[in-house]
This record gives structure tokens, C-alpha cells and sequence, in this order.
């Protein structure tokens, strides 16, 4: 069928009730790339926490993790649907393209984040159970129902939402916070920042039309540029801290410092480079290596403590 | 007696109703995840609750 013929019967079905949205629409709710970093990181903290787990109850905290960070971007795009509808970047997600009435989306998160919270809690504990409902609700109604639309300082406080899932994994083992779970929380809150400011350098004029008070179209580009870099330097040393608490080896805190400074010289030159392509250039270079830098230091938190971990190893 | 005229409802277009018959399967295999899941969860904290003399 052709999309056309599609689109009106998606209208013509939406006027009886009918929903046209497909599993695969279901699926572009929950933000698949987001849920993998949560993913990944939830492990990360959920392995190093010290004490066990057994590996199916492991398994399930995850999935319950993955489910719950789905749920809130469902309930994301239920709330920002009118957002999204004028950004490039994401007038095609279900919701803004009809394909996904405002109210199945607003149902499946809310249904979603119930059974997620649920499960975590059965499964491992309740502080975990809880601290996952307050990750929904962070990045649900704190950032995206106020933060988002009211403050340039929005991805500041809000990227506690995404610094979160770290914490929750290490609760579902030790049903408690400590100094290293909240070091692995401030590394990704402090990240949070420069990369979506660098995406956000590019997308300013999506935000503009959208009317979201990114740090670009309120305080200019070239504030948000020194921003950037004043966050990267205090990002590259945290990246470390982890070798300097004993959380992880020396050779990480190698691996750590090299992969900030480069984060450093890619910010520097993003403050550098401030007009024309060369300006754009930087800030995708910069806004792909902050995903390449998280991914790789959280790997690298992951290889050193399971090689640290080995049987016979030292 | 004359019978009334039937009322002519939504058809639903051969797509909407494979979408639909997705859907279905979709949460019916979500529900069987959910139960064995549970399943999973109930015997591991039972048999661990048993190892340590709960």
C-alpha cells in the first residue's frame, strides 16, 4: 500500500476508533538507542556493585531497567508530540505522524512503567523498585513536562534522569546507594551537557521553531561553546576518579585520561572553529565522539573489573 | 414487517488488519514473557530462600 492510501486510512481510522500503529511503532516509543546506553550502563553499575546477584535475577533487573527507561519515552513522546511534529529531527516518530494516538502512547508508557517498577522490585528490592519509578518520573514529568520547555539549564538538571539507570543497577544488588555508584552517576550527568549541547549547536534552528530553550538560541552559540568546554574539563578528571578510588585500575585511569583528553581537544577546537561548515563539522565530530567516550570508558569500568575479577588474578 | 436496513460499519483495510493481528500476538507473547518471568522469579527466590534456611 502506498503511504498515501495509508494515511487516510489511518485518518479515516483514527475517526472510529481504529488504530493503524504497528508493533514496530510500539517499538519506536520506548527509543531503542536511548534504552541501549540504559542498558548498557545499568549492567555496568549492576556488575560492579560489590555482592551478588543470582544471574536470573540479574537478567530480569536488567530487562526491568530497560522496560522502565522505554516507559518514559513513551510517556516523552505522548507529552512532546507537539515538539516533535515541528523538529526534523523527530516528525516521524509515531505519535506526531499519526500512526500513534497521543492516548495509546500516554497508556502504554504508564502501563509499562507500572510492570517495570513491579518486576525490579520483586525481583531484587524495593529501594531499587522505587528508585526506578523516580527515574520515570524524573525524566517524564521533571524534565519533560517543566524543565524542557521553561530553563536553557534543561539538559542540565535533566540529564540526572539519564545518569540514573547506573544507580538503579547497583540498588538491585546492594539495595542501597554509595560514594562509587554516585561517581558512576555524576560521569554520565556531567557528560550529558556537552553532547547534547554539541547536537543542539547543529539542531538550533529545529529548537527555535520548536520554542525549546536550548542553551544555543538563548544564550547564543558562542556561550554554549564555552560551556562546552567548561564541562569537559570537569568531565575528563571525573572520567579518572574512578582509578583514584580504587573502583577501578590504573590502567583504566590511562585508558580514562586519554579518551578525556581527547574529549577536551575536541571541545577546544568546537570553541575554535565558530563559523561556517568548519563550526558544524566540529560540533558533529564532538557530539559523536561524547557517545564513542561514554561507551568506551563504561566498557573499559567493565573489562577492568571482570579481568580484576578473574579466578587467579591477583 | 419490513426488516431495518443493516448498518454498514468501519471495514478495516487488509493492512489495518494485519497491524491488528501483529498487535494481538504482540501482546500475547508479551503476557506468556511476563508469565514465565514470574515463573522464573518465584523459584529462584524460593529455592534461594530455601538455601539459606528461610
Amino acid at each position: 500500500m502506498t503511504d498515501v492510501g495509508l494515511q487516510l486510512d489511518q485518518q479515516a481510522g483514527t475517526e472510529v476508533g481504529v488504530s493503524s500503529a504497528s508493533v514496530g511503532d510500539y517499538i519506536a516509543l520506548l527509543k531503542p538507542r536511548v534504552m541501549s546506553l540504559v542498558v548498557f550502563t545499568s549492567i555496568v553499575g549492576l556488575v560492579l556493585a560489590p555482592g551478588g546477584l543470582h544471574p536470573a535475577l540479574a537478567v530480569v533487573a536488567i530487562l526491568a531497567i530497560a522496560v522502565g527507561a522505554g516507559a518514559s519515552g513513551a510517556l516523552n513522546m505522548w507529552y512532546d508530540a507537539d515538539i516533535d511534529a515541528v523538529m526534523s529531527r523527530t516528525a516521524n516518530r509515531p505519535v506526531p505522524a499519526g500512526r500513534v494516538t497521543p492516548g495509546e502512547a500516554l497508556g502504554f508508557g504508564l502501563a509499562l512503567s507500572l510492570f517495570s517498577v513491579m518486576t525490579l522490585g520483586l525481583a531484587t528490592n524495593w529501594f531499587a523498585g522505587a528508585f526506578l519509578a523516580f527515574t520515570i518520573f524524573f525524566y517524564a514529568v521533571i524534565y519533560t513536562m517543566w524543565l524542557k520547555r521553561w530553563t536553557p539549564q534543561n539538559i542540565v538538571i535533566g540529564g540526572a534522569a539519564g545518569a540514573f539507570p547506573p544507580m538503579v543497577g547497583w540498588a538491585a544488588v546492594t539495595g542501597g546507594v554509595s560514594l562509587e555508584s554516585f561517581l558512576l552517576f555524576a560521569m554520565i550527568f556531567v557528560w550529558t551537557p556537552p553532547h547534547f549541547w554539541a547536537l543542539a549547536l547543529v539542531k538550533s534552528e529545529d529548537y527555535r521553531r520548536a520554542g525549546v530553550p536550548m542553551l544555543p538560541n538563548v544564550a547564543g552559540p558562542a556561550a554554549t561553546r564555552r560551556q562546552i568546554v567548561l564541562y569537559s574539563v570537569i568531565l575528563a578528571p571525573l572520567g579518572v576518579a574512578p582509578a583514584l578510588t580504587g573502583m577501578a585500575s590504573p590502567v583504566y585511569g590511562v585508558i580514562a585520561a586519554a579518551a578525556g583528553l581527547a574529549f577536551l581537544w575536541l571541545a577546544w577546537r568546537l570553541l575554535r572553529r565558530s563559523e561556517g561548515k568548519p563550526a558544524t563539522k566540529a560540533a558533529w565530530q564532538l557530539f559523536g565522539y561524547s557517545i564513542f567516550y561514554l561507551f568506551g570508558l563504561y566498557a573499559a569500568l567493565l573489562a577492568d573489573h571482570v579481568i580484576r575479577h578473574l579466578p587467579g588474578a591477583a | 414487517m419490513s426488516q431495518p436496513p443493516e448498518l454498514e460499519g468501519y471495514k478495516l483495510t487488509p493492512e489495518q488488519e494485519k497491524r491488528r493481528r501483529m498487535r494481538s500476538w504482540a501482546i500475547a507473547g508479551g503476557l506468556a514473557f511476563l508469565v514465565v518471568l514470574f515463573y522464573i522469579i518465584a523459584v529462584v527466590k524460593v529455592t534461594g530462600s530455601a538455601g539459606h534456611g528461610g
